[in-house]
């Protein structure tokens, strides 16, 4: 049974931002489909009222004082941006 | 013989009475770099000009009587996912190819404290997404004991720099085993401490709930070092444990009378080669003989756990990775009309095909209607999976078992399916879903390869996995063995 349409992919790779040919909609879905089969055993474990486990210590909110901290002056924060323009970040336009 | 072939211990009583200088430590790094690192292209980025100079200062120190703490003056090399001020830092990707930190991961700043000396920046699966290396956006690493072999990964860098004898001692970071693996494969001794141990602050994030930096030596002893350098909390992980560093050079010399070993009949069983089962058993042999006594035990959900690792690692690293976008660092495409497509092809271009199939994965396992069914399921997997081991671990004081299910592969042999690759980490990776220590130990070889042998214990029990794996060590003669080049 195919878990994975090329549908799937197309809409999974738009939520990722990554641009796909019709080439790669073609290898990944075969190679995802594979993957999430095999993935699927673990539907033999009966897992009702187990905890899941998002992580292993058992730590929870930690606070600290909310004191100024010394921190990156805006020349190294901009450091390795692409492009910059009057001390901020430049990207293509958002909109048309 | 080079003089980097000498422990930790020797060469810092040596600089310290003043019969070696940190410049030739220095230099004879770099000369044995170039000797075989056409081979071996462990490398990605040599710190030379910075390294001499401050090779040359360390010795002013040295001379006008200045503190030599342990690991001063020690060549160092980084894997190139531990960001490194003003030192390229790339992830082996193209994406980061043109990227310079403006600051120091915590542990290269507890490096600098005892004043190594980074040599340079090790190559490793691009994003630590492999156990090959062959995911490099930039280079194949070969394997010292065959050049047609893999180094393992992702740290197969830091794994075959230390074997190659290039530096001293290597850090790697381990997800699903990338420290561990590629020791197992290039014969030397690397290992993941406690999810918590070391701080992973400037770790170039693939799964957060997994990753953790450790070491890699040539001995036990050298890793204990190292690992006293860089354990302990910093505020800026707060996911770092508050827990005391202990010593762990006292670990080292205890012996193992009593011991209580569980090998997990998952460990020795199907779909493990018979030449690394031998060298396994051996082992216990040589521990047995110390007065550790050894039964067989299970992890029964160990075959569960590649499943339920690469849909949460795929899932962590969906978002991790969300951050290489093009806007604040990296290589971006310059032909994109608008920001969405600038996105995509920044993202398209800059990412190889792994680490493409994985954001694919993780964003597929965590988007609308299908969170219940996979990430869900995998992190309940994941609980069982550490009850395993917390059942083992209230009768045994470590568990022992191979590293790896065979020896290293050859350079492209597993590179068309992604499935027989991933089953490379079988043994590895409940362990890093557990968030509890393991080493791996040269005992042996089969078919002229080296073969691990891995030792885990309890969350911050480091010390009982040094005092094992010391004792091993210094009982059998496999850690004197070195790679013809």
């Amino acid at each position: 049974m195919a878990h994975i349409s090329k549908e799937d992919v197309e809409h999974v790779a738009h939520l990722a931002r990554l641009s796909v040919s019709d080439e790669d909609v073609e290898k990944l879905t075969e190679e995802l489909d594979a993957i999430i089969g095999f993935a699927e055993q673990l539907d033999e474990l009966d897992t009702t009222d187990v905890e899941p486990t998002s992580h292993v210590l058992d730590i929870h909110n930690v606070l600290r004082e909310d004191t100024i901290q010394p921190s990156l002056d805006r020349e190294e924060a901009l450091k390795n941006a692409p492009d910059q323009k009057d001390g901020l970040v430049k990207v293509p336009s958002v909109l048309e | 013989m080079s003089i980097l072939e000498e422990s930790v211990a020797s060469l810092h009583t040596k600089l310290k009475n003043q019969e070696v200088t940190v410049a030739e430590l220095v230099k004879a790094s770099f000369a044995r770099i170039r000797e075989v690192d056409t081979d071996v292209k462990a490398f990605l980025t040599l710190n030379e000009d910075r390294a001499l100079e401050q090779a040359e200062k360390l010795d002013k120190q040295i001379q006008n009587g200045g503190e030599v703490p342990f690991l001063f003056g020690m060549p160092a090399g980084i894997k190139d996912n531990i960001i490194t001020e003003d030192l390229r830092t790339t992830c082996a990707s193209q994406l980061l190819a043109n990227f310079d930190p403006v600051h120091n991961a915590t542990v290269m700043d507890k490096l600098g404290e005892a004043e190594t000396v980074t040599i340079g920046k090790l190559n490793m699966d691009e994003f630590a997404m492999g156990s090959s290396t062959e995911n490099s956006g930039v280079q194949e690493t070969r394997n010292p004991w065959n050049t047609e072999y893999v180094p393992g990964g992702s740290s197969g860098g830091s794994a075959a720099s230390v074997a190659a004898g290039e530096v001293l001692f290597s850090l790697g970071s381990d997800t699903g085993g990338s420290i561990r693996q590629p020791a197992s494969y290039c014969g030397v001794v690397g290992l993941k401490p406690t999810y918590g141990r070391v701080s992973r602050y400037g770790l170039v994030a693939f799964a957060s709930s997994l990753d953790q930096i450790g070491p890699l030596t040539r001995s036990v002893e050298d890793n204990a070092y190292v690992l006293q350098q860089i354990a302990g909390h910093s505020e800026n992980d707060s996911t770092s444990a508050d827990v005391q560093v202990p010593d762990y050079l006292e670990a080292l010399g205890k012996d193992v009378k009593g011991l209580k070993i569980g090998v997990p009949s998952e460990y020795i069983g199907e779909g493990v080669d018979e030449g690394v089962k031998q060298r396994v058993l051996e082992a216990l042999k040589v521990l047995e003989e110390q007065g550790a006594v050894w039964e067989e035990v299970s992890l029964p959900h160990s075959k569960y756990a590649v499943a339920a690792y690469y849909l949460i690692a795929s899932s962590e690293a969906s978002a991790n990775l969300a951050r290489f976008d093009g806007v604040r660092y990296g290589v971006r495409d310059e032909n994109a009309k608008d920001l969405v497509e600038m996105y995509k092809e920044t993202r398209s271009k800059g990412f190889g095909e792994e680490v493409k199939r994985r954001i694919m994965l993780g964003t597929f396992a965590l988007s609308a209607g299908y969170y219940d069914a996979y990430y869900k399921k995998a992190q309940q997997v994941r609980t069982l999976i550490r009850r395993d081991f917390e059942k083992v671990f209230a009768d045994y004081d470590v568990i022992v078992g191979p590293t790896a299910p065979t020896t290293a592969f050859k350079l492209g042999e597993q590179l068309d399916d992604p499935l027989t690759m991933y089953a490379n980490d079988i043994l590895t990776i409940p362990v890093n879903l557990a968030g509890i220590p393991a080493i791996s130990v040269p005992c042996g070889f089969s078919d002229n390869l080296p073969v691990g042998l891995q030792i885990i214990a309890k969350p911050f029990a480091e010390e009982t996995i040094y005092t094992v794996a010391h004792a091993f060590e210094q009982a059998t003669e496999h850690h004197k063995a070195r790679p013809e080049l």
